[in-house]
């Protein structure tokens, strides 16, 4: 089975080995072959995908430019509107949700080219580390079908893990790129906060929700990121802010350039196989000319709690929606409130109704001062210890997980130990900093691990370069 | 135990949502247990920081940002009441609110 590159694609329909039509019907027949165990997918669109095919052939044979994603065959996660594509953030209550209108990303990666096989799954409403909380199964991981392959991503993480797309979108709102990234051992991106437009991504909670790609490549990453990232008037959380050619940016030198190393995410949470490999990993950045600082992020510790009352508190907003009323499943009761409460009760699983509970009780009167007002003051506190980081260093390096891939079913009856794995990843989604997750070697030899690179905002080319870097000298085999 | 069951059943109450008994229970822990770890936030005093209201810089908010108010078409209504649970176009239809 050969491993296809965004770049590879390209070439080959160019060259005319291969075509956009013929392509997409390899990527077909290995998604069935493994996503009946797996379970990447929930719905393909093979119709959808034909078309945009037929249109890049159709360049081809008419000799006309193509685009830079020219036939390349995507995943996009199923919290992403695609107009006439089901689209059931991985919910009962939007089990048979066919969206209107299709996101800015997945219209920016077709105009670019790509063909979107399908959509993949994740945990309920992007809430979960595991993606156990998908109302459609757990995915497996690619690299050992026993474990999960994180959250909530996993889908698009595992999709991309085995072959059975080149790229894939996913949404990070505490980690849910970057950690199912690190899991399945491929580059994971989050841009900045307000990088890449949300329009028609449906909303957990807005002021950390993001897009962003999953590749087998640094440079594919980057790729991708050259696509969806921009301005978009449907998105008023978007920024004019230019944006570079990452793919021009991503081989500048790294050399003399300051890393900070925060202490405080060395700590004694993190697995006794994980630790070497991100001790190796910071070592590579020296070898490659980086200078290496310590720093100090004093109010780290204090994320995962800030974290769960401002993400719960929004998505108890957001899904205020999901009333049986528009869209989605609808539970007849006798009156309307009752028509409410039972959609509510039975659309949702067990995950996303504690968050709308926690965030409900955070928002509720009496204890908004003291619980979601506190959130936000110290979330202040933690953009804060970014800023002051960014003083001193161009970029910092931390684990992205604390653990690797664990095993189904292992942590999915203690809520608080499954949020504790976000733990490395909330910092820079509260910040609003951009992040990547990067192969790191493997556990034991076996299992994934990530080494997650924090820029300033809007200093994705920064951290891409430093990504590409780390891969070409080999860190995602130490 | 930050938590009561009356605490829950309030919540639920605002949130508009059935649980059954064994929910109320398990959530009324699980609630507990997740305030008990947040109650770490007051080892921090936050006297005088202001709440993080806005993520991105002050030149990238919205109200530098927004776009002309001009009409776009928008024909969507079909294709959103042909997926609406119980639509009757050009309605949505939800049982009677005012009793007579």
């Amino acid at each position: 089975m050969s491993a296809w590159t965004i770049q590879s694609v390209r070439e080959a329909i160019a060259a005319k080995n291969v075509s956009a039509r013929e392509l997409a019907a390899e990527f077909y027949k290995r998604i069935q072959e493994r996503n009946p165990l797996l379970n990447a997918f929930l719905t393909l669109c093979p119709d959808r995908a034909s078309t945009q095919a037929q249109r890049i052939d159709g360049l081809v044979a008419a000799k006309k430019p193509l685009p830079p994603l020219a036939g390349v065959p995507v995943a996009v996660k199923d919290v992403i509107s695609t107009r006439g594509i089901r689209t059931t953030c991985g919910s009962k209550i939007l089990e048979n949700h066919i969206p209107a209108y299709d996101a800015t990303a997945v219209e920016r990666l077709e105009a670019a080219g790509a063909v979107i096989l399908g959509k993949t799954n994740c945990d309920e409403f992007a809430m979960g580390s595991s993606n156990e909380n998908s109302a459609y199964g757990p995915v497996r991981n690619p690299v050992d079908t026993g474990r999960v392959p994180g959250g909530s991503s996993g889908g698009s993480a595992a999709a991309v893990a085995a072959g059975l797309a080149v790229a894939a979108l996913g949404t990070d709102t505490g980690g849910s790129i970057r950690q199912p990234g690190a899991l399945c051992g491929i580059p994971a991106m989050m841009g900045s906060y307000g990088r890449v437009s949300r329009f028609g991504l449906i909303a957990f909670a807005s002021s950390l929700d993001r897009i962003g790609p999953f590749a087998t490549s640094v440079r594919d990453v980057a790729a991708v990121l050259n696509i969806i990232a921009g301005r978009d008037p449907r998105d008023s959380t978007s920024v004019t802010t230019p944006v570079p050619d990452y793919l021009s940016e991503i081989s500048k030198p790294v050399k003399g350039l300051r890393l900070g190393i925060p202490k405080e995410y060395f700590g004694s949470g993190m697995d006794k196989g994980v630790r070497p490999k991100i001790t190796a990993g910071i070592e590579i950045f020296r070898k490659l000319g980086c200078q290496l600082l310590d720093v100090h992020m004093p109010h780290t510790d204090y994320a995962i709690a800030t974290y769960y009352i401002i993400a719960t508190a929004e998505a108890s907003s957001n899904l205020a929606r999901y009333d049986g009323v528009r869209y989605g499943v609808r539970v007849n009761g006798d009156s309307l409130l009752s028509m409410y409460r039972k959609t509510r009760g039975a659309g949702f699983g067990a995950e996303v109704k504690r968050r709308i509970m926690l965030g409900t009780y955070v928002l509720s009167a009496g204890y908004y001062d003291a619980y979601y007002l506190k959130g936000q003051k110290v979330r202040s506190l933690i953009a804060q210890d970014f800023r002051d980081a960014f003083q001193k260093v161009d970029a910092l390096l931390t684990p992205t997980s604390p653990v690797p891939a664990f095993r189904l079913g292992e942590r999915v009856d203690d809520p608080l130990q499954m949020y504790l794995a976000d733990i490395y990843t909330v910092t820079g989604s509260l910040a609003g900093v951009p992040g990547i997750s990067v192969p790191c070697g493997k556990a034991s030899g076996k299992l994934p691990v990530g080494l997650q690179i924090f820029g300033p905002p809007f200093g994705e080319a920064r951290v891409l370069q430093l990504a590409h870097a780390f891969e070409q000298a080999g860190g995602a085999n130490l | 135990m930050k938590i009561s069951r009356e605490d829950v059943l309030r919540v639920a109450e605002l949130a508009y949502l059935e649980l059954t008994e064994a929910e109320m229970e398990t959530y009324r822990a699980q609630l507990d247990a997740i305030l008990e770890y947040a109650g770490k936030l007051n080892e921090l005093d936050t006297t005088n920081v202001p709440p993080m209201a806005q993520v991105l810089a002050s030149d990238q908010q919205a109200e530098a940002t927004l776009r002309e108010d001009v009409i776009q078409p928008c024909d969507v209504a079909r294709d959103v009441l042909a997926h609406a649970p119980g639509a009757e176009p050009p309605y949505f239809r939800v049982p009677k609110v005012i009793e007579r």
